[in-house]
């Protein structure tokens, strides 16, 4: 049990002091499952969710092979952490209540953190034209706008929802991008994910609004290990857009997701997030581990688009990627990774070009301040049939201090002679005539690298829907406070 | 209104000014001319705050208060503006947003209320109208891409919007062409007022035929050798700096 504690951006100096806006914990009483990893707890957690047989048995897979991994979580990336130990972690933590029908029934103080994240879940505080699925721990809360949604035969619901509602679905495409023997962490993910959201978009149709998830870590010592699957059909389009906050904790967070999103022929699937978890104290104190698994597979004319602001976590391991397997299908990859103080951040995407004609572009502009870590690790792939495929690679890196360092590591791997792969690459810091200049004007130093670092991320805050675009620019902002020396 | 008062700054250990003294009344536009090196660059970066010169005697009175200390922005709040020599680019940033950015920090700090995007849009409109300059500036991203004519016309609607107390015209003159000196020039002299005082800083006369001076201050060797009227300008490009040993300098 948690005591109510609110650290805003004026309390910073009392309790941590990362100026972490969104760091405050809710005292809702929280259904727990006991520390630690083990078969039993993967068949509580499918016992809690009341689920068929199959998805069990596919948890158990995951576990098994899981098992055999142990301790050899990927070593490869460039960040440093002390070893996690797996059996110290919460897998399951839900709100108590059981799960609520309708938004009457959702417990108020969750509708009040809600509030305070500033996410309108009732109706008369709604963002227009989005539906939120939240996920407060692992259990969803609860999704707005279905009726408007089932009117177009769009399905937005839990993952645990689909999995007792549209098994069909879940059984043919869970796992079909992201197998369960992947890797270390989408292997957890597999085992003990405890929920996340399912989105479905039928042929021809047009999603109507954007979709959106908002997931945050509430319990003390738990890992999130959420699980979205999109699946457009033919012809289909969805925006979708994810947002994650974690309260301020001393100790650190495991947070392992995993996304899969599946665009078959003609289709587009817009993906973007904006990731601000607990990036720690200034001295490196708490803040989450983000070790994400985030793919895509583009059939046939489709088109897939990451969009990510990592301004959170304490390290970040992410990669979403692009299986660009039909013809003249697209990849796109537009980044913004903020590190400060201590955080860590090894993060970029994989496109892999298997079909003809096949194009992508990667975006990626790195900022690092304080006496953070930053590498862009790229990997673009041509097939030796992936005739006519085209890449086009940028990466900018940013570097506010002399005590940061920012790492570009891009993997270049080409069978097919006349696929064409471009690489551009720039660093560069915030210079003294620009801060001078900004200054003369009257912009206080702060505001100053705001500013630049704003200009600086221009073309990837560019491709976030409006309303997602005003926070990440205030975010780009606050990320960087104190980064001044 | 601006008094300087036996003015010693050093850079990187190098005495630069050696006890410059002057003194600009409220309103006046004075013209400080001089050979390279001999502080003119310093003089105006010192008045701003620009960090990396040390101030080791005197002091810089601005409307009775000791400048000594304040930081750029709290300066640039108090109502002094330099028109830079080089104009720096900000890329990515579109020059409206810095205008407004800029604009709203300004007020905060005094107290009054900022402007919001319709207000400020409406502002600006007049301000481009005034100063004859295309809306396209304004979206563009700051200086970024700008010819030198473009950049120096950026520095003079910046000051229009602005609306500074002091102006200080670092050089505005330098790299532009005859019609674009016009043009700048013509945008100076929309923005004289009785409210504002305005230094130049130049190496040649000819900006001084279209900005007309109340005064001319010769600086050499870290100080102010002499002061005289407009002729004084004339004088200077007939004969050069020789008499203040620029060939020494």
């Amino acid at each position: 049990m948690t005591t109510p504690k609110v650290i805003s951006r004026e309390a910073t100096s009392s309790e941590l002091d990362a100026d972490y806006k969104w760091g405050f914990t809710i005292d809702i009483g929280s259904d727990l499952a006991p520390k630690g990893l083990s078969e039993d707890i993967v068949r509580l957690i499918s016992a809690k969710k009341e689920e068929p047989e199959w998805m069990l048995e596919w948890r158990l897979k995951a576990y098994r092979h899981w098992e055999k991994l142990k301790f050899q979580a990927p070593k490869w990336a460039n960040v440093k952490y002390p070893p996690i130990d797996y059996q110290d972690i919460y897998y399951y933590a839900a709100p108590k209540s059981n799960a609520p029908k309708s938004l009457d029934e959702v417990d108020p103080e969750v509708l009040e953190a809600f509030e305070k994240l500033g996410i309108p879940l009732q109706e008369r505080e709604r963002l227009a034209g989005v539906a939120i699925d939240a996920v407060l721990d692992s259990v969803s809360v609860a999704t707005t706008y279905q009726g408007m949604l089932e009117k177009h035969g769009v399905i937005f619901c839990s993952m645990s929802d689909a999995v007792k509602n549209h098994p069909d679905l879940v059984k043919k495409y869970l796992g079909s991008v992201v197998p369960y023997s992947d890797n270390f962490y989408a292997t957890l993910n597999s085992a003990v994910f405890s929920d996340g959201s399912f989105a479905y978009i039928p042929k021809g149709v047009r999603c109507p609004i954007e979709l959106m998830t908002y997931f945050r870590i509430n319990q003390a010592d738990s890992g999130q290990f959420e699980r979205t699957l999109i699946v457009c059909e033919e012809g289909a389009y969805v925006s979708y857009l994810e947002g994650c906050t974690a309260p301020a904790r001393k100790t650190h967070q495991l947070h392992a997701a995993v996304v899969e999103l599946v665009a078959l022929d003609d289709s587009e699937i817009k993906y973007s997030t904006l990731q601000n978890w607990f990036p720690g104290d200034k001295d490196g104190n708490g803040g989450v581990y983000n070790f994400v698994t985030k793919r895509g597979k583009a059939a046939k004319n489709a088109k897939i688009s990451w969009t990510q602001v990592e301004t959170g976590s304490a390290i970040t391991w992410k990669y979403p990627s692009c299986i660009l397997q039909g013809d003249n299908s697209v990849g796109e990859f537009y980044s913004i990774a903020i590190t400060n103080n201590c955080q860590q951040a090894d993060t970029g995407t994989k496109m892999i070009h298997l079909g003809k004609n096949t194009s992508s572009k990667i975006i990626s502009k790195g900022i690092s301040a304080g006496r953070a870590d930053q590498t862009y690790r790229g990997l673009v792939r041509m097939s030796a049939k992936a005739d006519g495929a085209r890449n086009f690679t940028q990466c900018d890196s940013l570097l506010i201090g002399d005590q940061c360092g920012a790492h570009t590591v891009p993997y270049i791997e080409s069978k097919n002679k006349g696929a064409i792969v471009e690489h551009e690459a720039t660093t560069s810091t915030i210079s003294e005539d620009q801060m001078f200049y900004l200054r003369q004007r009257g912009i206080p130093p702060e505001d100053a690298i705001a500013l630049v670092v704003n200009g600086f991320c221009r073309e990837v805050l560019q491709q976030l829907p409006m309303e997602f675009a005003v926070e990440a620019q205030k975010l780009v902002g606050i990320s960087l406070e104190g980064s001044v020396g | 209104m601006l008094e300087i008062k036996n003015l010693h700054v050093s850079v990187e250990g190098k005495e630069i000014l050696k006890g410059l003294d002057l003194s600009v009344g409220p309103g006046e536009i004075h013209a400080i001319m001089g050979p390279n090196g001999s502080g003119k660059s310093t003089l105006s970066h010192v008045i701003a705050g620009r960090d990396g010169y040390e101030i080791t005697g005197g002091r810089i009175i601005f409307q009775g208060e000791d400048l000594t200390g304040l930081e750029p922005e709290i300066r640039a709040a108090k109502g002094i503006f330099l028109a830079f020599q080089y104009p720096v680019e900000i890329p990515g940033v579109p020059n409206t947003t810095f205008l407004k950015e800029a604009l709203n920090a300004i007020r905060r700090y005094r107290g009054e209320d900022e402007l919001d995007a319709m207000q400020f849009v409406k502002m600006m409109r007049e301000k481009t109208k005034e100063l004859g300059i295309s809306d396209d500036m304004l979206k563009r991203a700051v200086n970024v891409g700008f010819s030198g004519g473009e950049k120096k016309r950026n520095e003079i609607l910046q000051m229009a919007v602005l609306n500074p107390v002091l102006a200080v015209l670092d050089e505005t003159d330098s790299g532009l062409d005859i019609d674009a000196l016009k043009v700048v020039a013509e945008g100076v002299n929309k923005l004289r007022s009785p409210d504002r005082t305005t230094l130049m800083i130049t190496h040649y006369q000819r900006l001084l035929d279209y900005i007309v001076p109340d005064k001319v201050h010769v600086l050499a060797h870290g100080k102010i050798q002499r002061t005289g009227g407009k002729e004084l300008a004339l004088e200077l490009e007939e004969k050069g700096y020789a008499e203040f040993g620029e060939a020494a300098a």
